[in-house]
């Protein structure tokens, strides 16, 4: 066998993601690691290590879902919006949060200004949670909510609700982001310092286990760190190696492995480098199968399952010739579908600028449709199954995501290189050197560093009206009023005890908002309590 | 050229003494930059300075030495008391430039008014990077800083003169310093007068711990002062309070056992040293300048030997000798 | 040479900072000495480390679409705190009539998504040495 095959070990990665040079000009059956026991060691579609997919049948049994995640100033906006996907047909909703409710200041704060209702829906009581529900059966849709450091808080407004209406728990389904770490190293959404910040997800993890069967608790997210500029072995050792870590936390509160393990799912980016791409993803099922195999002794066949979204890369569009987006959002997306994802969000062509309008979401969900029905892409299981230079790449990516899982093994694991900041460096460094290729032209941006036409974005940007945040003002100010004060400083006073202790925070967290105290009121106790957490800048 | 004050507007030197952040920020510059007229404005401030209390905090890097710089200084700052802080990283030897991040840390302490966070670059001066330092710290104090804090990366000789520069020095260390202990065994009670192992909810926390004590107070005789090995989460604010008496316990050791004024007398003496050196040296090159490259020729070309050419310079310059 | 200080930030609550990263890494090794302030800056935390740190410039990455308010507001705390020899710079996604406007307001130069760092390390050496703070008496 030929020593170029092999990786070194964290030099610059050759191939990778498009960086450095180039493929070998021919990859032949002595590229691909012990090619006579290939079929043997790929497995069959369904069957460990689930390389082909984990279905034996794939799309011809089921199409990938199609969410597409949307984000409306206020809870009144965006209720009419799901009402109106649902009487579409649509089974799912992806709920996006503005940011000061994803990082815990009510819309009447003094750091909410500004942004109030623009990323997402704002919500901050109990009340906006009733409006932003109102009239959907949750018994009957699965809600996904991109939310992370309150993850805690928006899952208990969501129980809170539901039980105002008697539904039962364990008929609710959904997913809650909820993986902080990735916000640590690459998304910034943070409040607390890591070992709070853990306890938190974990306490969403055991009220699941008991209330709340047919939930998600965690998405984990190797996309965010991508953006941030990673390569590809990168997103999947990084996402691997937190994964590991919500893993022991779990156990380390007393869940059993096949207990929680089907319930976790992934989140990867579907990027530019199309042939590494779907490498990636053949080659995380295998990862991911070994890890809950070897490592955590897992039994069910759904605990060595991995189950992701993928969505389109944003950091791939350009704001230079807009329409060229449309083009690179269907080449990505096609890897992830030759790649086996599950579910799948395409990026809208001008979300280089600002939020999608009506048309251009539209045409970004027909990108998935032509896909779906019209290529004959899903006609058949992992067709690139068995390329060499595929095959190939997909050895080679598992075996560089292995060789960091080890080196952040012997680091102490994915939170302690949080606090190193050995991944921000890594991903600091992958992002600066691929900047340095496209300033000397050695990676190449169509329109951007040639094909250049002079087209200086001019135009108006959306902007969210400002009335947003004087409504919510407003409510917020009324619901002050209304509440009983007494009973929320008792509530915020059981908080305060609660987080000095070690036990799960759901039920006094559930409790609070439950008696009218607001999301912002909750995390000012905890910041106080936990002191708020700077990021590792490490350069 | 010194500019002439106008009938008017008050000079940066009168701004600095009311209190103006601008023209102490100003100051600093100029200390740290060694401009013109740095001296004069050092000679004019001494004066003012002498009641700030130095605390020197050095460590390897990634030992949440910023993140503890912020969790003291907060305490200060709450007791009403005023706060500088300056933050020393190094200088890219290739590039000549510098990524100075460890205000990202210390945001606890910039979002009030009371601290003011500086951040230095090394510039690769070797020698006058210490007393660089020194100096800023003096115009901090003679601005009216009550808590100084002097943050040094790494624990080599710039870092230690830097550190000697405070009336009290910390080192921080993690949990995974046991080795690197080991090999500087010798050198730890020169470097600092309190040990911090900071991440202490990480393995092997205690026996770091218990290591460094062992080393530091093995042959302590009586009456001097126990080096004390404090495990801290300065994430999570574990560990400070304990950290903040002792640093008070040291102050009212190192008073009565008159420690201060030695280290004070020993800095003085250094700096004076240091400034004469510096001084004679300046002297020389400017005066000698011609005799200095002639003397270079001579003795690349072996026509003389070094410690003649030295005694022949200092004989050009009758000053000098 | 001398040494030109410019001080990164971020405002807002947004947290993508791989551009501001990159910038930082660059300006470094173009031999700039960079402090960089991290995530959720407001305007008054900005102008406060820029009057302490006494940079050259300031340059702030604006991707929230709130360039219009962030940037006037950073040049009047400037101008309130007798620094406004300090140059603001920045980046972010601002249409052509926005850069132009703040540019009369006495912004710097904007840079769009797909900037060349080359450009911003050009401009800021062509910049800085004509930004002068006023002349003032020492003593």
């Amino acid at each position: 066998m030929k020593k170029a095959a092999k990786a070194k070990p964290h030099s610059p990665r050759v191939e990778s993601s498009g960086l450095t040079r180039g493929p070998k000009i021919v990859h032949t059956a002595r590229d691909v690691k012990n090619f006579k026991a290939l079929e043997k060691r790929v497995g069959k579609p369904g069957d460990f290590p689930f390389t082909r997919g984990i279905y034996p049948d794939m799309y011809r049994g089921r199409l990938w879902t199609m969410r597409q995640y949307a984000g409306y100033g206020t809870a009144k906006e965006s209720n009419e919006r799901y009402r109106y996907l649902l009487s579409q047909g649509v089974t799912g909703l992806s709920v996006a949060f503005d940011l000061p409710t994803q990082i815990g200041y009510d819309s009447d704060s003094p750091f909410a200004a500004g942004e109030v209702g623009k990323t997402g829906v704002a919500i901050c009581s109990i009340e906006d949670m009733e409006l932003l529900f109102d009239g959907i059966p949750l018994e009957k849709v699965s809600v996904s909510m991109t939310i992370n450091a309150t993850a805690i808080i928006l899952l208990a407004l969501y129980v809170a609700v539901a039980k105002k209406r008697r539904i039962p728990l364990s008929q609710l389904s959904g997913t809650v982001q909820n993986d902080i770490l990735k916000e640590f190293i690459a998304r910034g959404t943070y409040i607390f310092p890591p070992k709070p910040s853990m306890r938190l997800v974990t306490s969403i993890f055991q009220y699941a286990k008991d209330y709340l069967p047919k939930w998600n608790t965690i998405s984990i997210s190797g996309y965010h760190i991508r953006e941030a500029g990673s390569t590809a072995a990168q997103e999947l050792a990084f996402t691997f190696a937190d994964a590991i870590e919500y893993v022991r936390a779990a156990l380390s509160v007393g869940l059993k492995i096949d207990e929680f393990a089907p319930r976790l799912s992934f989140f990867f980016n579907a990027h530019q480098d199309f042939f590494e791409e779907v490498a990636k993803f053949r080659a995380a099922r295998r990862i991911w199968a070994r890890i809950m195999k070897e490592k955590f002794k897992a039994r069910k066949p759904d605990s060595l399952k991995l189950r992701f979204h993928a969505q389109t890369a944003g950091s791939s569009l350009t704001a230079q010739q807009l329409e060229v987006n449309i083009v690179r959002t269907a080449l990505e997306a096609l890897s992830a579908v030759l790649g086996g994802t599950q579910s799948l969000h395409t990026n809208a062509y001008d979300e280089a600028l600002a939020l999608p309008t009506e048309k251009s979401a539209q045409l970004a969900l027909r990108t998935q449709q032509v896909i779906a029905h019209e290529t004959g892409a899903p006609a058949t299981v992992d067709p690139l199954g068995g390329s060499y230079y595929v095959e190939h790449l997909t050895d080679r990516l598992e075996e560089e995501s292995w060789e960091y899982l080890n080196k952040i093994e012997k680091m102490g694991g994915a939170a302690a290189c949080v606090e190193t900041g050995f991944f921000q460096r890594e991903i600091q460094q992958s992002a600066y050197e691929y900047q340095k290729q496209v300033e000397t032209g050695q990676k190449i941006v169509v329109g951007v560093n040639k094909f250049v036409e002079n087209d200086r974005f001019s135009g108006k940007i959306l902007k969210v009206d400002p009335k947003v945040r004087e409504d919510q003002i407003a409510r917020l100010a009324q619901l002050r009023q209304r509440r009983n004060g007494e009973m929320v400083q008792r509530k915020l006073g059981d908080l305060r005890k609660t987080a000095q202790g070690t036990e799960g925070m759901f039920p006094v967290i559930l409790d609070c908002v439950e008696n009218n105290v607001t999301l912002g009121e909750i995390c000012a106790v905890l910041r106080e309590e936990w002191g708020e957490y700077r990021g590792a800048v490490v350069l | 050229m010194t500019i002439r004050s106008r009938p008017g507007s008050p000079t940066v030197l009168e701004r600095f003494k009311k209190k103006d952040e601008v023209a102490l920020a100003r100051l600093i510059s100029l200390v740290e930059n060694r401009e013109k007229d740095y001296e004069k404005i050092l000679a004019g401030l001494f004066s003012l300075s002498g009641q700030a209390f130095r605390i020197g905090v050095t460590g390897p890097p990634g030992a949440g030495k910023s993140t503890l710089v912020d969790k003291l200084a907060s305490h200060y700052l709450n007791q009403k008391k005023s706060v500088g802080i300056v933050a020393v990283d190094p200088t890219s030897p290739f590039t000549g430039g510098a990524l100075l991040g460890d205000r990202i840390r210390m945001q606890g302490t910039s979002e009030r008014k009371a601290a003011f966070i500086r951040s230095m670059a090394t510039r690769g001066s070797q020698g006058g990077l210490a007393a660089a330092t020194g100096d800023v710290a003096l115009v901090l104090d003679a601005f009216g800083k009550d808590y100084i804090f002097l943050e040094t990366v790494g624990v080599g000789q710039v870092e230690l003169d830097i550190a000697s520069q405070a009336d009290v020095t910390l080192l921080v260390l993690v949990p995974e310093s046991g080795d690197s202990i080991q090999a500087m065994k010798a050198g730890l009670m020169e470097i600092a007068d309190i040990f911090v192992v900071n991440k202490a909810d990480r393995e092997g926390s205690r026996k770091t711990v218990a290591e460094l004590d062992m080393v530091l107070n093995f042959k302590r005789k009586k009456g001097e002062w126990r080096y004390p090995v404090l495990p801290t989460e300065a994430v999570n604010n574990v560990g400070i309070d304990v950290l903040l008496d002792t640093m008070d316990e040291y102050r009212k050791f190192a008073a009565e056992h008159h420690l201060f004024e030695k280290k004070r007398r020993e800095q003085i003496k250094a700096s004076l040293l240091g400034m004469v050196e510096r001084k004679i040296r300046n002297r020389a090159e400017a005066a000698l300048k011609v005799e200095l490259e002639t003397l270079v020729e001579k003795v690349w070309k072996r026509e003389v030997d070094p410690y003649s050419a030295v005694e022949e310079l200092l004989a050009a310059d009758g000053q000098l000798r | 040479m001398k040494k030109y200080r410019i001080l990164l930030a971020k405002p807002g609550l947004d947290g993508h900072d791989r551009g501001v990263k990159v910038i930082a890494a660059a300006l470094r090794d173009a031999g700039f000495e960079v402090i960089y302030t991290g995530l959720r800056q407001t305007p008054e935390m900005i102008v406060e480390a820029a009057v302490q740190e006494d940079v050259n410039a300031i340059g702030m990455s604006i991707l929230s679409g709130a360039h219009m308010t962030l940037f006037p507001e950073v040049l009047e705390l400037l101008k309130k705190r007798n620094s406004s020899h300090i140059l603001l710079f920045g980046g972010g996604i601002i249409p052509k009539e926005e850069m132009d406007e703040l540019e009369r307001l006495g912004v710097g130069k904007l840079f769009g998504p797909g900037s060349s760092v080359n450009d911003i390390i050009y401009y800021l050496k062509k910049a800085l040495p004509g930004q002068k703070r006023k002349e003032e008496a020492l003593f």
